[in-house]
């Protein structure tokens, strides 16, 4: 584990500085090694983003990479467009059992900061609770609340509100990396 | 004179602490109907000192709304003086301090005052506190203190502190400062929020929310020492922390098994026991004043509405029913009413409860108030509001007749507690 883990964090060192991001649609696939006449293969191990998460839940082109789930006012329900994206991550979680989750609630800014955190809260655990349901461990998951202390968007009108009533998926890799 | 002292090695204290200073400056709109007339002499003596000390005892009566401050040009009498009470009642004073500023006969600085009913024309009381100059403003509160409590019978809170927090670029400070916005100390840094301040009822701690660890964590910080330690990180968001009155538990919130519900455990952590089990959300604890039950937020009912629950768990009574929105309740020290954030027409307003009668009083005309705290006499309640999309304080006279406003020049200010009694 040591071991893999110091090319894993060269490259993403490499990575984080290239200022293009990399096309990597398989998200993960080794990149090839050419030329080994010097008898020493180079290989770089590819599909490992800056945090050292697996580029398929970074790249933009991949569905994982979307990990906002947007509630109507003072609601905590997963909407309905959400369920593929909820199903996607389960899946991923399913796979990968040494990864982890930080699901983070978020609310607007109106009314008491204390209930807003609890509002933030249950809407955590109703992601929670859906990625549960389709296969993900209680062992992988943790949803904590920031309220109305982290807006996305610093405005104060609807639209800053409904970007702000929120829930965001963070990921950990089983090495311990990752968003949180 | 003992809490003089004490009080000033805590400011040291405080400051060395490190200080970022963001004073408070305060704005009174209205006054009470009836206000007491009275009059403070100049106190006799040096000069700069009876300036600060006058001063801030002239200022903390006018500031309650109580008093009407009688001119007193002219006048130089210390605590000795022969009063000509006739003198005084024909330029309308109720009641007359007199009094100076000395050495007490170990060379420390003494002020000590003497208080007058002119009407009756007889001493009501005198006392003497040891100072020093930079703790002239502390011994003002302490005078009208006393002058309060003399004319009102009730105690008064011009030597009480106010927590509170200033989110200003980017960073947010935990603050302490003296009732009237004046000393404020920073307590805590932190580029992460702050909330929910929530002083121990001794005033020597602070337990709050923190986000330095990028979820919610309860901490209990001392003042003095500026030493603090983790009172709850469970797994899932913690929050809300309200002290017994005994000093020796909180209720707080946790989200470990679910949803938010309300737990009791030791002010060190220890001893963890669940308080309510609903489907829902339950938050905003408080102790009543009396420590035998607990007021609480919950939307149990489909929309976050007050409740009441014994301090050791059972079965919840609702509290409140006008309107769709009736969040953090904050039962008074008196014990006689309940201040909470009421939601009317999307316009959130401080209101009162009448405890006995269940009568309601809206006290604000604002649009975002939030996080009321009353004063330890249960006079004033103090709240975070908007002004100019700013974030202010604001205390309000629990009739809502006194107004008064504190607002930090360079940032928002929310998240007020009042703090006890100094003892």
């Amino acid at each position: 584990m040591k071991k893999l883990l110091i090319p894993a964090l060269l490259s993403a060192l490499i990575l984080g500085c290239s200022s293009t991001p990399i096309p990597d649609e398989n998200g993960g696939a080794p990149v090839e090694s050419r030329g080994a006449s010097s008898g020493v293969a180079p290989v770089t191990a590819g599909g490992v983003d800056a945090n050292g998460l697996p580029r398929e839940l970074t790249d933009p082109k991949s569905k994982l990479s979307q990990r906002s789930i947007y509630f109507d006012l003072d609601k905590y329900e997963v909407k309905d467009e959400y369920k593929d994206l909820v199903a996607s991550h389960a899946k991923y979680l399913v796979a990968n059992r040494g990864f982890k989750m930080l699901i983070q609630g978020n609310t607007d800014e109106r009314g008491s900061r204390e209930y807003n955190l609890s509002l933030g809260q249950k809407r955590a655990e109703a992601v929670k609770r859906s990625l549960v349901l389709l296969g993900a461990k209680e062992e992988q998951l943790e949803s904590v609340s920031l309220g109305e202390e982290k807006p996305k968007n610093a405005g104060h009108d609807e639209s800053a509100w409904s970007e702000n009533r929120r829930a965001d998926m963070l990921y950990k890799a089983a090495d311990g990396r990752g968003e949180f | 004179m003992q809490r003089i002292t004490r009080r000033a090695f805590l400011a040291f204290a405080l400051l060395t602490a490190g200080i970022a200073q963001a004073q408070l400056s305060i704005e009174i709109t209205g006054a009470g109907a009836n206000r007491i007339p009275v009059a403070i002499a100049d106190l006799l003596g040096d000069a700069t000192a009876s300036r600060i000390i006058t001063s801030t005892v002239r200022s903390d009566l006018e500031r309650s709304g109580l008093f009407k401050l009688i001119d007193t040009t002219g006048a130089a009498l210390d605590e000795n003086a022969q009063v000509n009470h006739a003198d005084w009642k024909s330029r309308g004073a109720d009641a007359l301090a007199a009094g100076s500023i000395g050495r007490s006969p170990d060379g420390r600085m003494e002020a000590r005052f003497r208080l007058y009913d002119t009407q009756k024309a007889v001493s009501l009381g005198g006392a003497a506190y040891i100072t020093s100059n930079e703790q002239l403003r502390a011994a003002g509160h302490r005078i009208a203190d006393y002058i309060y409590e003399k004319l009102t019978g009730e105690k008064g809170i011009f030597s009480t502190r106010i927590a509170y927090v200033v989110k200003s670029r980017g960073q947010f400070l935990l603050q302490i400062a003296d009732a009237d916005g004046q000393g404020a100390a920073t307590a805590l840094t932190s580029t992460e929020p702050i909330i929910s301040p929530a002083w121990s009822p001794d005033g020597s701690k602070l337990a709050y929310v923190s986000f330095e660890k990028k979820k919610p964590v309860i901490y209990v910080h001392s003042l003095a020492s500026g030493q603090r330690s983790i009172v709850a990180n469970f797994k899932g968001s913690n929050s809300a922390p309200a002290w017994s009155p005994d000093g020796r538990k909180l209720a707080i919130v946790l989200s470990k098994d679910g949803n938010s519900q309300l737990y009791v455990v030791n002010a060190d952590g220890s001893g963890l026991q669940r308080l309510t089990q609903s489907g829902g959300i339950d938050t905003e604890p408080r102790y009543a004043a009396d420590g035998g039950t607990i007021f609480f937020t919950s939307d149990r009912g489909g929309s976050p509405q007050i409740y009441q629950v014994g301090a050791s768990g059972g079965e919840a009574r609702r509290v409140t029913f006008e309107g769709s929105y009736n969040v953090s309740p904050r039962p008074s020290p008196d014990g006689k009413s309940l201040a909470f954030i009421s939601r009317r027409e999307g316009r959130f307003q401080l209101a009162t409860m009448d405890l006995a009668s269940r009568q309601v009083q809206v006290l604000t005309d604002s649009n975002k108030d939030e996080s009321p705290s009353f004063a330890p006499n249960s006079r004033m309640i103090l709240i975070a509001t908007e002004v100019g999309g700013r974030g202010v304080l604001s205390a309000v006279s629990s009739d809502g007749r006194i107004k008064q406003r504190l607002s930090v020049a360079a940032g928002d200010v929310r998240e007020p507690a009042w703090g006890p009694f100094y003892k």
